[in-house]
């Protein structure tokens, strides 16, 4: 349980990191947090030859609102986010989501972006960037583009994005006027990964349902405001289009029912 | 930019419980291992090496961290602290005391073999020190991120509250 050799670049600027990863391209991985590159490299499920540092790069460690969205930077850590004055009022599903981020240990570590592109199909940020429509910003030397969430996760710890591009920041959408956010949970003990997560956001014109845990990404569907038996209907739709399989942590049945269950309950609770 | 090979080692400095140190590791060296088989620090204890177990939770400018998700080169120039840093120095007479959360895990048999109390207090020392007046539900949350398999969690739990109570100030007992 240790990791394989590799060398390690300390950026002390994007440029810098940008050059190694345009330099090194598959070969190089960006080291945030490493509350999930450190324990995928001592399981020794990755070998990178190169580790790009990103965390002594001041300009990504920020936290800044533009328009309407809040844009969290690259090395900025889960618990510092989660500590944002006013975070519940800017970001309501976010500030809900973030407590079962990992473990209150990791969170003082791991990364918000580090996650998104960790791309764990049960995560917790990821499933409110997909549930919000958030996106992801992307840099290379070549370009900057910006990836809606919904088509970022691509599949199990797959993302779209390119060798030498990393990620710069991702971008939440702020709280909307008469708009209701929830977000529930089910996993054997906090700090687990979820069996199933789900993230609700209800207005006048409807309902937007995201599940994580499930998939191999997390999922957002909309509907429109049903309430009683047609909205039990529409849910059970949703669970079984997200064809869950049986594993080691639970039955697809098992899973299906969390998500007509707790997907109910979060989208009442974004109604109240 | 600093760019460290991976076939040779390299000076990693940082404080290690309020002394400067230094030590000569590989980019793919743990921090854990560098503590232990390197400084010598061997209270840091070494589970599940993925972070799962909380054993080898240590302190990194003052926050909570998995020493074992850690690359020692990584806290080049940072304050660590580990449980070697919280019993106060000996007094006058040379006697040495426990600090007042590793007196309260003895008084309330919170640990038994052990093997996990280094990162429990760590990670609560971390705690109280940004949470003064905790809830029983906080401090079960914090030690949710530490396994312990022999004294079950209901004596940390109460250990940490007096803790927190005689830091404010307001203890019962003495």
């Amino acid at each position: 349980m240790k990791p394989p050799p590799f060398d390690y670049l300390r950026a002390d600027s994007i440029d810098e990191a940008l050059a190694a990863l345009h330099q090194h391209g598959g070969d190089a991985r960006v080291l945030a947090g490493g509350q999930s590159l450190v324990p995928m490299l001592n399981m020794r499920l990755t070998r990178p030859s190169v580790l790009v540092d990103i965390m002594r790069v001041a300009s990504l460690g920020e936290i800044t609102t533009q328009r309407n969205e809040l844009i969290v930077g690259a090395a900025v850590r889960q618990a510092t986010l989660q500590q944002r004055p006013g975070l519940a009022n800017e970001v309501p599903l976010l500030a809900a989501a973030l407590p079962w981020v990992g473990h209150w240990q990791t969170r003082a570590r791991g990364t918000i972006c580090g996650s998104a592109a960790h791309a764990d199909p049960s995560a917790e940020i990821p499933l409110c960037l997909t549930a919000l429509g958030g996106t992801i910003r992307l840099r290379s030397r070549r370009k900057r583009r910006t990836v809606p969430a919904e088509t970022f996760f691509a599949g199990t710890m797959l993302i779209d994005k390119d060798d030498d591009e990393m990620i710069e920041a991702v971008t939440f959408p702020m709280r909307r006027p008469n708009t209701g956010y929830a977000f529930a949970e089910v996993g054997r003990r906090h700090g687990d990964f979820a069996m199933v997560a789900c993230a609700a956001m209800v207005d006048v014109a409807g309902i937007r349902l995201a599940v994580g845990g499930v998939a191999d990404r997390p999922t957002a569907r909309a509907f429109p405001l049903l309430e009683g038996s047609a909205l039990d209907d529409a849910l059970n739709e949703f669970a079984w289009a997200l064809e869950a399989r049986d594993d080691l942590h639970a039955t697809a049945r098992y899973r299906r029912d969390l998500v007509r269950q707790l997907g109910r309950q979060v989208i009442e609770a974004a109604r109240s | 930019m600093t760019l460290l090979n991976q076939k040779q080692k390299h000076r990693v400095s940082f404080t290690l419980n309020g002394v400067p140190v230094e030590i000569e590791v590989a980019p793919r060296t743990l921090l854990t291992d560098a503590l232990r088989h390197g400084l010598g620090a061997t209270g840091t204890h070494v589970g599940c090496e993925h972070g799962v177990c909380g054993a080898c939770t240590i302190q990194i400018n003052g926050a909570p961290a998995r020493a074992c998700l850690t690359l020692a080169v990584q806290v080049e120039g940072c304050v660590v602290r580990t449980v070697e840093g919280l019993a106060p120095a000996p007094d006058q007479d040379g006697q040495y005391r426990l600090s007042i959360l590793q007196a309260a895990f003895r008084r309330h048999h919170a640990l038994q073999c052990g093997f996990c109390t280094a990162g429990i207090l760590m990670s609560l020392d971390a705690f109280l020190r940004e949470t003064p007046l905790p809830s029983v539900e906080a401090i079960t949350e914090v030690i949710g991120g530490h396994l312990c398999r022999c004294t079950g969690y209901a004596p940390i739990i109460d250990a940490a509250m007096e803790a927190a109570a005689e830091l404010r100030g307001d203890a019962k007992h003495v």
